[in-house]
């Protein structure tokens, strides 16, 4: 019931999709504990953060239809937002705050002026002006570099409590100590949680139906009273916000900001594959993609390249399994998952439930 | 009587999840104008345009000049011999009078070959299009329009016209002219035409059918139906009402 | 044979061709107006002939994508693919001929890169043949998918440049005498830039009479205003469909190796990087002009140049600001193509 409630009504309506679900979070609150070492927390931290982000993306693509490649731009002015003020104003919970409201609010600025300004007119005139727009930002905060510390991006410290040195108990537990990094994976973990079921709630409520309707048939949705263009434009707004947080965690984990690792077209295209092959229009969709994409992307690499090797005789095949090339099977699977199944592996998993359910 | 020239049997289309058609039986003989008669929403243009292929019927047979045509695609079925009036008229404004008419003759390489003789036989009917000749269609009017519509139909001989509602949002000086523009176009080639209005079709139609919901309701020579008002009034009569 | 219609009494007025010629006041328009605020007239010829240099590179890349927008409503976002295969397919002849590269003989330079040009463009339209048929075909009027998939597709064509051509930088010398400038007066002309403009211009005056003259270019631009009348007039327009897309993406091949030659470095990335200016240039164009295309060209690489030279912060940005005016001016860009 309690499940029911957090899950606002939209249960993962497949067994296994639900043991999927279940293992990644317990995974993620487990993996300080289970998976010791910087690199497998880091990983933890990453799937966290795109999970909130690639489910901000979908509330677009997937409940809106509509296609944008500015997600990177909010997320990155989260990032910067919280990077440059913790680096200007100290380590404070101040400098956080300041930081990231003023990120929010540049991010709603924009995301109203570029949803008004192109939302009104076809997709593929969004998805152009939202590239153009994108690339533009991420070309001015490389090249500032007074202000934004350029292509080389700008470290910062922390408040106290969550810097690597700080510690809240000076037992360990399970053998792990309890410092500042455990305390940041842990705000990151459960902002990441608290903002997925917000999202969750968001898309079955009586909004989240109106973008639905809007994403099937724009013209009766018309016909029926809402105004498509402003529907739009405030899922834009919600997206785009939620991104912005979404920034503010990574920075805050990274305690580094710079153009490749938030604003680059790279983390964009990954957002797209990610959405896609979890499920378009699904939320969970992003859980399961994102954890999958960023295991893959950490781990498949080292199984990829031993697959190298093994071919090094071979000159063509050996460049196609080289590790760098994981993107390529990548790349092609997102095309195949495009044509035969639009509605990713949630999608898939829940129609496979229900012809099990109706056979 | 031959074979007609075209013939539906219980075709019916569907767009998207309306059922337009349901069911028309309609045959064209090879000569004269067939005229097709009713009102918005009966389903004339969906006919026209299911017989062009554009919308393809999803039951039924449309059978031209003895083949099976109802699935071939829209550029086979125009180069066995149909042509098509719409009643959007089609025009690319971006091109010329000329362009445009010089598009319709499929068989002319350049726009020099065109056979000369015929166009002259055209411009006796439109004589604006020879002043109009090299301006851009989309500055013409309406009614010069339609007749750049019209004369692209017959730069080539074809076999059958198809031609949605020419009277359309035209001036009656320009519309006698239609009639007496048709009348002696029909001696030439057969032409299947949509229409409302009565009066302008009357004088010219050789056959009639009335369609009404997706069905031909009615189907005779035009002289009887000119003549029998109470009939007229029964079929047209009753369009009107539901009309308003 | 009798007059029987007649409608427009003989002695009224021709309509009046209605051309709109303000977009095309304003190139010259924007040039004039910098020479005062560039200052040195040797240095405003640099720049100006610098920036028509780039504006007809970005113009060979732009033009075929906007002519499948505006046929079939297509928007390739993998087109950059097609620059990037266009510039590596190249070095396949540049590199094995370096001693033609290298030749002191305009002669043999202008052939060598005339192969090059020749194979690249005979590549990517065969690969535009491939990506229509694999990639496009089954998306079309889906424009969500399309942008999805067409994305995809320029990810895995950039992957696999990485397989087939390596992942390093492959550096592309210029010919030799294509290397240097001309000195006119005090204004220094680099040669390579003169080069493309002339390419450029060929380019532009080809389409243009094939748009014009012939009637598969009438057919086109029929096509673009209403493809379902020129399917009833009895011509297949996937048919002319395919041809176009087939040389759309040759000319961004033609567009890459230009570009690749003026770099003089090439990465797999390199067609992906001007995807997002070849945008803003069919934008500000109007989506599916060819003409506008050619304008919006011009005006975004001449204020980038301008820019670069007077404000170097604003250049960063001079080509959203170009756009976000020019779509305040006319919200469908220069040139809004009339659609069915």
């Amino acid at each position: 019931m309690i499940i029911k409630t957090l899950l606002s009504g939209d249960l993962p309506r497949s067994r296994i999709l639900s043991a999927m679900l279940l293992a990644v979070l317990i995974g993620l609150i487990l993996a300080p504990f289970v998976f010791p070492g910087a690199r497998s927390l880091n990983v933890a931290a990453t799937i966290c953060v795109f999970v909130v982000l690639v489910a901000s993306y979908d509330l677009l693509l997937g409940y809106t239809g509509v296609v944008s490649f500015a997600h990177t731009m909010f997320y990155g002015i989260g990032a910067y937002g919280v990077g440059l003020a913790l680096n200007g104003m100290g380590p404070s919970w101040w400098a956080v705050f300041v930081g990231t409201s003023g990120a929010l609010a540049l991010s709603l600025v924009l995301a109203l002026v570029i949803g008004l300004f192109s939302l009104r007119v076809k997709a593929i005139f969004y998805a152009m002006i939202t590239l153009a727009v994108a690339s533009a930002f991420a070309v001015l905060a490389s090249q500032l570099s007074d202000f934004t510390g350029g292509e080389d991006g700008r470290t910062f410290r922390v408040p106290e409590m969550l810097q690597p040195g700080f510690r809240l108990l000076d037992t360990e537990i399970l053998g792990r100590a309890i410092d500042g990094k455990l305390i940041t994976y842990y705000l990151v973990f459960f902002s990441a949680l608290a903002l997925f079921l917000f999202m969750l709630r968001i898309v079955n409520s009586p909004f989240g139906r109106v973008l639905q309707a809007i994403r099937e048939n724009d013209f009766r949705a018309e016909a029926l009273g809402y105004r498509t263009v402003i529907y739009r434009t405030l899922a834009n707004c919600l997206g785009a916000l939620i991104a912005t947080l979404a920034g503010v965690l990574m920075a805050l984990w990274l305690r580094y900001v710079g153009p490749k690792t938030m604003l680059s077209f790279e983390v964009m295209t990954d957002i797209l594959l990610i959405v896609v092959i979890g499920g378009m229009g699904t939320v969970y969709g992003a859980v399961i993609g994102s954890a999958l994409f960023i295991l893959a992307q950490n781990y498949l690499q080292v199984m990829m390249g031993k697959a190298s090797v093994a071919m090094s005789g071979i000159p063509f095949l050996a460049n196609l399994f080289h590790p760098d090339r994981w993107l390529l099977w990548l790349g092609v699977l997102f095309v195949l998952s495009v044509y035969f199944f639009p509605t990713g592996i949630v999608g898939r998993l829940r129609a496979r439930a229900l012809t099990r359910e109706r056979p | 009587m031959s074979e007609p020239l075209l013939k539906l049997k219980g075709v019916h289309t569907h767009i998207g999840q309306y059922h337009i058609l349901q069911g028309v039986d309609l045959d064209v003989p090879r000569t004269g104008i067939t005229v097709l008669l009713g009102r918005n929403g009966a389903g004339k243009t969906t006919t026209l345009r299911t017989i062009l292929g554009l919308w393809h019927a999803s039951k039924g047979i449309v059978r031209y000049d003895g083949k099976d045509i109802t699935q071939s695609p829209t550029p086979d079925i125009a180069s066995a011999g149909i042509a098509y009036v719409p009643e959007s008229m089609g025009i690319f404004s971006d091109l010329t009078v000329r362009e445009n008419l010089f598009l319709a003759a499929r068989s002319v390489k350049s726009v020099g070959e065109m056979d000369e003789k015929r166009l002259e036989w055209i411009f006796g009917f439109f004589g604006a299009l020879k002043k109009f000749w090299n301006q851009p269609a989309g500055t013409l009017s309406g009614g010069q329009k339609q007749m750049v519509a019209i004369a692209r139909a017959i730069v080539e001989p074809r076999k059958l016209l198809l031609i949605d509602e020419p009277t359309k949002g035209l001036a009656p000086a320009i519309i006698q002219g239609m009639i007496a523009a048709f009348s002696e176009l029909k001696e030439t080639q057969p032409i299947l035409l949509v229409e409302q209005n009565f009066s302008f079709v009357s004088a010219l139609g050789d056959t009639v059918a009335v369609m009404d919901g997706g069905r031909i309701v009615h189907s005779g020579s035009m002289a009887e139906l000119a003549e029998d008002t109470d009939l007229q009034h029964q079929l047209l009569g009753l369009s009107l009402d539901a009309h308003q | 044979m009798t007059k029987i219609l007649n409608v427009a009494p003989q002695d009224t007025a021709l309509p009046k061709v209605r051309v709109d010629m303000v977009p095309l006041l304003l190139v010259p328009v924007l040039a004039l107006l910098m020479l005062p605020l560039v200052g040195s007239f040797p240095t405003w010829v640099t720049l100006t002939v610098a920036g028509l240099a780039m504006g007809m590179m970005v113009f060979m890349m732009a033009s075929g994508l906007t002519l499948i927008f505006g046929l079939m409503d297509v928007l390739n976002f993998g087109h950059g693919a097609f620059v990037s295969v266009g510039a590596f397919t190249a070095t396949m002849v540049l590199l094995p001929m370096r001693s033609w590269v290298e030749a002191d003989s305009v002669w043999m330079n202008l052939s060598v890169v005339g192969m090059a040009i020749l194979l690249a463009m005979v590549v990517t339209g065969l690969l535009g043949w491939a990506f229509e048929r694999i990639i496009i075909r089954p998306v079309y009027g889906l424009h969500l998918k399309q942008i999805l998939i067409t994305m995809g597709g320029m990810i895995v064509a950039e992957q696999l440049i990485h397989v087939i051509w390596g992942a390093e930088q492959i550096p592309l010398p210029l010919p030799t005498t294509f290397r240097g400038a001309f000195i006119i007066g005090d204004a220094a002309l680099e040669k390579y830039r003169l080069i493309a403009v002339v390419v450029g211009l060929i380019v532009f005056v080809s389409m243009f009479l094939v748009l014009n003259r012939t009637k598969v270019g009438l057919l086109i631009r029929a096509g673009v205003e209403n493809g379902e009348m020129v399917e009833a007039l009895g011509y297949r327009i996937r048919t002319l469909f395919v041809g176009v897309f087939m040389a759309g993406s040759a000319l961004a091949g033609l567009g890459g190796v230009m570009w690749g030659l003026y770099k003089e470095t090439l990465t797999a990335t390199i067609g992906a990087e001007i995807t997002v200016l070849v945008f803003i240039v069919i934008i500000i164009g109007g989506l599916g002009s060819v003409g506008g295309c050619f304008i919006g060209a011009m005006l975004v690489a001449l204020a980038a140049n301008y820019a670069g030279f007077l404000a170097p912060k604003v250049a960063l940005v001079s080509d959203i600001l170009l756009m976000v005016t020019v779509l305040l001016w006319r919200p469908q860009g220069l040139y809004p193509v009339a659609k069915r």
